[in-house]
């Protein structure tokens, strides 16, 4: 349901201010929302100085210093430090980014930094992607077939059918694009959002798979698919340059197509 | 275990990007002109009610305040207008990738600006659709 305001107990308060020792040299500062289930409070807004003498370039190694230099109980995930485990997504400076590819050096001023947009809040950065998750799961991400499988090899597909799904494939499930999406962020107990519908096209245009019909009667309902209105904010903040605006569109015309 | 948060989403997503503004604009100028059917509604009793009520209606809507309303509503229209093609386009699969989005979201703003000037001068100037 489309509601602006954020309900009472996620209203966010003043915070704390961590200042920079004195004599420190290079102070960048940060602005971090927190929030502690134990406490009972709302969520509310830390300022961190910090010194960046030490620190690596990324936003990540930034958040690593503060925990381990100013805030031991600030809490964030974060795994590959390379961009491909897709963990540290957060809503950095006002988009959706990783934390482990932005560097603090293409961003101005203090740097802002929220949970991905939306989203219940487990604790300070860390978002509860349970829902996100079934929805990936709820258009079966797996290759589905009728016939059986050669006996002599695997099943084999050209080099062109590879090269259509290599893109969409490539999805590191960091859920960037989904939290991105107003639309997502009013009905995503309905809308699947960009990157289930992303991982719904990867497998209709899969040479191999057999249950195209079956997938695209699924995604044909005026909530699950249809409430996607081409903003385009997802395929923006995509941190590995995927497209699921362009997946859907395709598979809005497939739906088209499949009538005449 | 207390119920959790909702993190913030309007009120810290950056608004003046090439995708979200686009959209706010195009459903914006959409309830504008919405609401602005209310005048041609308004015009168009008036034309059924006689030449009482006509001569009454014309005087209202030629008010020098309705000029700024129909500007506002002539932009409404340009950039509905111009915004809705471009999302024609991308209902057929083009334009989709950043950069193309980027640049049409650029083009869409200078058109529907130039067509709005095209109306103006059309609606406004004595005689230029006359000859």
């Amino acid at each position: 349901m489309t509601e602006f305001r954020l309900p009472p107990n996620s209203r966010i308060r003043k915070g704390v201010t961590h200042k920079a020792p004195a004599g420190a040299g290079d102070v960048r500062t940060f602005r971090i929302y927190r929030f502690d289930p134990t406490s009972g409070e709302n969520p509310r807004v830390d300022t961190f100085e910090l010194d960046l003498k030490s620190c690596g370039p990324m936003v990540l190694d930034a958040l690593i210093q503060i925990k381990g230099a100013i805030d031991s109980s600030l809490t964030f995930r974060r795994s590959c430090r390379e961009g491909i485990c897709g963990s540290c997504a957060m809503n950095i400076d006002g988009v959706n980014r990783l934390a482990c590819t932005t560097s603090m050096l293409d961003l101005k001023g203090a740097i802002k930094i929220y949970p991905l947009p939306h989203m219940p809040v487990v604790k300070d950065l860390v978002p509860d992607l349970t829902n996100f998750y079934a929805q990936y799961a709820s258009v079966k991400p797996w290759l589905q077939t009728r016939t059986p499988a050669p006996p002599d090899s695997e099943r084999l597909q050209s080099k062109e059918d590879q090269e259509k799904i290599d893109r969409p494939a490539a999805c590191i499930l960091c859920a960037c694009c989904s939290t991105a999406c107003p639309s997502y962020w009013w009905n995503s107990d309905r809308f699947l959002g960009p990157a289930a519908l992303l991982a719904a096209y990867r497998w209709i245009i899969d040479s191999r798979d057999e249950a195209t019909g079956e997938r695209l009667d699924e995604l044909e309902d005026p909530f699950r698919l249809y409430r996607c209105h081409t903003i385009m904010n997802c395929t923006d903040v995509c941190p590995k340059d995927l497209n699921p605006a362009k997946a859907i569109a395709e598979i809005k015309k497939m739906l088209v197509e499949r009538q005449s | 275990m207390p119920q959790r948060p909702l993190s913030p989403h309007l009120s810290v997503y950056q608004m003046y990007r090439y995708t979200l503004f686009t959209s706010f604009l195009n459903r914006a100028t959409g309830v504008l002109l919405s609401i602005g059917l209310l005048v041609f509604v308004y015009w168009l009793m008036a034309v059924a009610g006689g030449s009482h009520a006509y001569a009454r209606a014309s005087a209202v809507l030629s008010l020098g305040i309705f000029k700024l309303v129909y500007m506002g509503l002539l932009l409404a229209f340009s950039y509905h207008l111009v915004a809705g093609i471009r999302h024609l386009i991308w209902d057929t699969g083009r334009g989709l990738e950043r950069q193309q989005a980027k640049r049409s979201a650029w083009i869409v703003g200078v058109v529907s600006l130039v067509l709005m000037l095209l109306f103006v001068y059309w609606a406004f100037c004595p005689g230029a659709h006359r000859s």
